[in-house]
């Protein structure tokens, strides 16, 4: 599916806009595990990746995108367990147990 | 292959994108942060899967291994001690960068020489943010896990050095977007601002990276997003949206704690203030006390605000002051603990710290809700923190710090403040809150300060 610039440009402008309003919303308590969430989100890039090395267009792209998959993969794992190990520890002092 | 499997795979990349805007909309909550978790890692899964099905992929073998490897990485950078979260994450925003410049740089040389305009901006644009971010990331890491010295390293004119860099790397860049065959110019918009990136934070000092490590969260959210106008795909320009505004807000977040004005922050120009104090402590007298002593004032008390700073996290303390808040809570003592957003390393790492000792998240309180409770605090405990509790901050103009917000322990009846020494803080500025009357100063490590003070609570109730 191929898209133009404009149309780009709307999904970026309007996904930073859900960004702002999502996140202001964030409190201060979680601040911490926020950020490595959206680190780990953050390695979907790691999808441009795959494409990259499967395709072997060249030795170049086929070593530089091998890396690529290392590093972002390695944040997708690690900010996911991070992120959970942090929000487990979140307890409240009221009686109540879920 | 059909375009049946076309279609499958943007319908996974559509629920992907819906899951990520859920699971950052879930984490406004500690009730409903980990369901926030589960649909990142879904979303992430449907994406992951959906791309493995892309038609252009020929050969598996390098994906394989490296998809093997990554996670052979990533799960004990998952595991990490809580006190380490702060470089795991400088550490991971450098990952991030890592692989949106190595992407960035693979795609110009497949399109090079025929690079279209906007493509070539896009590009431009991924790669200086990319490995800026890398180097800046890896820098910041280096301090934080103090490989590299914390204190800020500062010399005349490091901010024209700084821009010139950047604006050579940006006019290279502008150059390329209409020459594009000009290839032989490319590795420098890659390699200058590698060097810009570490440039960067040498000036930075380790109070100021709250601010430093969001806002190379957000460049590296940015970087992602270029990428996905790059590959023209809008699940990877939102992913990178959302991430970059979140860095944005944090920064802007700290900035506005730290006192400073945005463009401050977004020109990288940390850490001068401290340069221009050079007056001497003078000297006046503190009253200091005993754990004894200070055991015996909070046990009186009704009501006591804990402030934690940097320096519990140094010393570990934070089981001790879990055992503290047991033993005063036990005695029907309310006790709070009272957090500044700049407390710590990175947003939020205060929070972390305590509730990893199992204190109780509604006991947390920002600055802005715990203000108020001051005048009526019996006891205000300052374990680790300096600057934040300054109160020349509010009244003495010709502080470096005048303006920052504090948290106005000086309005509780008694301060209490475990320090190591009489030393200035990171800032180099003296603390007039230690010289006032109803100020006592307790000496010594902050862990074994406050188990002694856990003893002598024990021992006072038989």
């Amino acid at each position: 599916m191929k898209m133009d610039l404009l149309t780009s440009l709307y999904v970026f402008m309007l996904a930073a806009f859900v960004g702002f309003e999502v996140i202001r919303r964030v409190s201060p308590l979680l601040h911490t595990p926020l950020m490595s969430l959206t680190n780990a989100l953050d390695a979907i890039a790691v999808i441009g990746a795959i494409i990259l090395v499967g395709e072997e267009k060249s030795t170049l792209s086929t070593v530089l995108g091998t890396i690529a998959i290392v590093a972002a993969t390695s944040n997708l794992v690690g900010g996911f367990v991070i992120t959970d190990r942090m929000l487990k520890m979140f307890k409240s002092s009221g009686p109540k147990k879920s | 292959m059909t375009a049946g499997t076309e279609q499958l795979i943007e319908v996974a990349y559509l629920a992907a994108t819906a899951l990520f805007i859920l699971s950052l909309k879930w984490m406004s909550s500690p009730t409903t942060a980990r369901r926030g978790v589960r649909a990142g890692e879904v979303g992430m899964l449907l994406a992951v899967g959906g791309t493995l099905l892309h038609h252009g992929i020929v050969d598996y073998k390098w994906i394989a291994v490296a998809l093997v490897l990554g996670v052979i990485i990533g799960v004990p950078l998952g595991r990490v001690q809580m006190t380490a979260v702060p470089q795991r994450t400088a550490l991971s925003h450098a990952f991030g960068a890592l692989c949106v410049t190595l992407v960035g740089t693979s795609e110009f040389y497949l399109r090079a020489p025929d690079v279209p305009r906007f493509m070539m901006a896009v590009l431009s644009a991924e790669v200086i943010l990319g490995s800026l971010t890398f180097t800046g990331s890896l820098m910041a890491a280096g301090k934080l896990q103090e490989i590299l010295p914390q204190r800020p390293m500062t010399y005349k004119g490091q901010n024209v050095v700084n821009l010139g860099l950047l604006a050579v790397a940006i006019g290279l860049a502008i150059h390329l977007v209409f020459h594009p065959d000009h290839t032989r110019l490319f590795p420098a918009i890659v390699g200058i601002p590698l060097v810009f990136g570490v440039m960067m934070i040498v000036p930075i000092g380790g109070a100021d990276m709250p601010t430093v490590i969001s806002l190379l969260n957000s460049y590296a959210g940015l970087a992602a997003s270029a990428m996905g106008f790059v590959l023209d795909s809008k699940l990877l320009i939102i992913a990178g949206a959302l991430d970059g505004a979140s860095g944005l807000i944090l920064s802007v977040n700290m900035s506005k704690a730290m006192n400073r004005s945005f463009t401050n922050v977004l020109f990288g120009a940390f850490g001068q203030e401290q340069a221009a104090v050079s007056s001497a402590p003078q000297a006046r007298s503190v009253r200091s006390a005993t754990p004894e002593e200070a055991a015996t004032i909070l046990a009186a008390a009704n009501k006591v605000v804990i402030v934690p700073g940097y320096g519990l996290a140094v010393a570990q303390a934070q089981h001790k002051v879990r055992e503290l808040y047991d033993a005063l809570t036990r005695r029907g003592v309310d006790v709070k603990f009272g957090i500044h957003p700049v407390a710590g390393r990175m947003p939020g790492h205060m929070n972390v710290l305590l509730a990893e000792a199992d204190i109780p998240y509604d006991k947390l309180l920002d600055m802005d809700e715990i203000n108020g409770d001051f005048p009526q605090t019996d006891v205000a405990l300052v374990i680790g923190a300096n600057d934040v509790t300054n109160p020349s901050a509010r009244s003495d103009a010709s502080s470096p710090i005048y303006g920052m917000p504090i948290l106005d322990v000086d309005r509780a009846r008694t301060v209490m403040v475990i320090k190591r020494s009489m030393a200035a803080g990171f800032a180099g500025i003296d603390n007039p809150l230690y010289y006032l009357d109803k100020t006592l100063m307790l000496f010594g490590d902050a862990r074994s300060f406050v188990g002694s003070i856990v003893r002598e609570l024990a021992g006072g109730q038989g």
